[in-house]
């Protein structure tokens, strides 16, 4: 049994509040869930029991002095081991950051940290958030909490399972090309890629720098709009960042939806789509048709070019950003007879079979010569792709797509062909490519029992507006509230 | 398009990587594959289309300049590999 560790944030801030429970009863049920299910699941790669309770006890101290910080002060959260926690290893999941301890904290830390919320530990991933399955990791894969022989999903499975789990209240994960939204749908939770610029990527490892955001994993959407909420905002370390106008999401995600439109493009739902996503998908349509939504059938021309795109741009942009572990400043560095000789074997010894493929392929499309052949010509279907979209958030309110093909696959199932791995994010990627929100939420489940999502897809900086949406459809639903039964 | 061993091997030194034998075709086939796939863009008509390299609505702008202590000398020593009387240490750049 979970006992408080299943909680939401919302729950879990009305305890705290009446004093039902302390934030340190609350982070000892957590750690105690962790150590009776972990073995199994594996969702951390570095837990912070120590300090969680230290800061558990300030939680505690502050309530006590009728000061608590918000609806976050004393709630157990995971982060993601690609955010840098000052004091606490983060490896991003690959051997070639062996012994780095960041000397200062991330942004959404710091504004975590300001909220009062209790760090649980670092949560796996696929090495350099390179990949759809968590199996990745350089320190072994993680495991679905809703059936153990199979993926979490990626990147940011070790967050995902870590909630689903109950092995922490809420997490941090980061979005590049689905790595917040597969695993959401793969795991049952809701998950938000926010806008892009809407939170700072300070401290947060690079990996394709135009498309990476951070954003909440959740167990309900009112808890992703909590989340959300304490870590977005402008940030002068991050020039990418935006000053946001518009109502916070707590308060964003209030109201009804009747009336507003949603667009679904037929190019969604064709052979490759799973019958049993394809019929959740279809009734979570119907219900929000009785909830007052329309739908419109839309046209995204450019629909099957997003992966082709995605995957010359983000290798392109990783190539160049990891370029940087090269064992000089920071992190493993093997001995050579020359500079050139210790970053060859530094970097050959330090990066895993998904870094190199990427890393060898990203040169390659940047290389002189190939340059305008792929890199450039990638670009320039991007805008095309952005114009699809912008112009479809013209006549429709927000979009409806499925959130993953199928539901959750079987460990080592894709390990030996990338592109079908890469396949499992063909709904998510466009929406990192235009720089939109998507939010996934579960609207279903196979005869397996396995959890099947769907993602909303907003105008820019409409994050409250799926939000809302999302939360209308949970009011209604009762698919967020199934749990896993790992005893 | 058919990638020659020796392309790949170029490649990889470009990107400071050296690769076993058996890494070399393995990831010079799976290379080959992927760029497959992504020949479908070609197909597109991108004549005159302005690329998109990022999608911030963030323009350049100023701030004022406030000195703020950052991370001192021993922090950043203490997570560099190899860390010697104020500077971080590397095997030899030039040849003699």
């Amino acid at each position: 049994m979970a006992g408080p560790a299943a909680l939401t944030i919302h729950e879990a801030a009305a305890e705290l509040a009446a004093k039902k429970i302390s934030s340190v009863e609350l982070t000892q049920a957590v750690f105690a869930r962790i150590k009776a299910v972990e073995p199994r699941v594996h969702a951390y790669l570095h837990l912070t029991e120590e300090t969680a309770l230290a800061e558990a006890q300030a939680s505690d101290r502050r309530r006590a002095a009728d000061a608590p910080l918000g609806p976050l002060d004393g709630v157990p959260i995971a982060i993601k081991d690609n955010m840098c926690v000052r004091g606490v290893p983060a490896t991003c999941a690959s051997r070639i950051l062996a012994g780095f301890v960041p000397p200062y904290d991330a942004t959404v830390i710091t504004r975590l940290r300001a909220a009062g919320a209790v760090l649980t530990g670092k949560t796996n991933l696929d090495e350099f958030a390179f990949g759809s399955s968590t199996e990745n990791s350089a320190f072994g894969p993680t495991r679905n909490p809703w059936d153990l022989d199979r993926v979490p999903g990626g990147s940011s499975g070790g967050s995902a399972a870590a909630v689903a789990a109950d092995e922490a209240i809420a997490a941090l994960g980061s979005d590049t090309g689905g790595s917040i939204r597969q695993p959401a749908a793969l795991c049952g939770l809701a998950g938000l890629k926010p806008t892009y610029g809407r939170v700072s990527r300070y401290g947060l490892i690079a990996f394709a720098s135009s498309l990476d955001q951070i954003g909440p994993l959740t167990k309900d959407v009112e808890d992703c709009a909590i989340l959300q909420e304490a870590i977005e905002g402008w940030d002068a370390a991050d020039s990418t960042s935006v000053r946001l106008d518009g109502p916070p999401p707590t308060r964003a995600i209030q109201g009804d939806v009747q009336g507003l439109t949603l667009g679904i493009a037929k190019e969604w739902l064709t052979e490759g789509l799973d019958p049993e996503v394809r019929a959740a998908f279809d009734g979570a349509r119907a219900a929000l048709e009785k909830l007052g939504v329309k739908f419109r059938e839309i046209s995204l021309p450019l629909q099957d070019y997003a992966l082709p795109v995605y995957y010359l741009v983000a290798p392109a942009e990783a190539s160049s950003n990891l370029a940087r572990f090269d064992g000089v400043r920071y992190g493993l560095r093997e001995d050579g007879a020359n500079i050139i000789e210790m970053y060859k074997k530094t970097r050959s010894a330090g990066f895993g079979p998904e870094p190199k493929r990427r890393i060898i392929l990203g040169t390659y499309v940047l290389s002189a010569g190939y340059y305008d052949a792929y890199y450039l010509k990638a670009l320039k279907a991007r805008t095309r792709l952005r114009e699809d979209y912008l112009n479809a958030l013209k006549d429709c309110d927000a979009l409806l797509s499925p959130a993953t093909p199928t539901p959750a696959f079987r460990i080592g199932e894709k390990t030996d062909d990338p592109l079908q791995m890469y396949l499992s994010d063909i709904y998510t990627v466009s929406v990192n490519l235009v720089g939109l929100p998507g939010l996934v939420i579960p609207c279903g489940f196979s005869k397996a029992n396995l959890p099947i999502g769907m993602q909303f897809i907003g105008r820019a900086f409409d994050d409250g507006g799926l939000l809302r949406l999302a939360a209308r459809f949970q009011d209604a639903t009762d698919w967020h509230r199934r749990r896993p039964s790992l005893g | 398009m058919a990638l020659t061993r020796k392309e790949v091997e170029a490649i990889a030194h470009l990107a400071r990587l050296s690769l076993t034998e058996a890494e070399l075709e393995k990831y010079g086939a799976q290379l080959e594959a992927i760029l497959g796939y992504v020949e479908s863009l070609n197909k597109l008509p991108l004549e005159g289309v302005e690329p998109t390299t990022h999608v911030s609505p963030a323009t350049d702008r100023t701030r004022t300049d406030n000195p703020a202590p950052g991370l001192t000398q021993a922090e950043v020593g203490a997570i560099a590999p190899e860390f010697r009387a104020g500077s971080v240490r590397v095997p030899r750049i030039l040849e003699e």
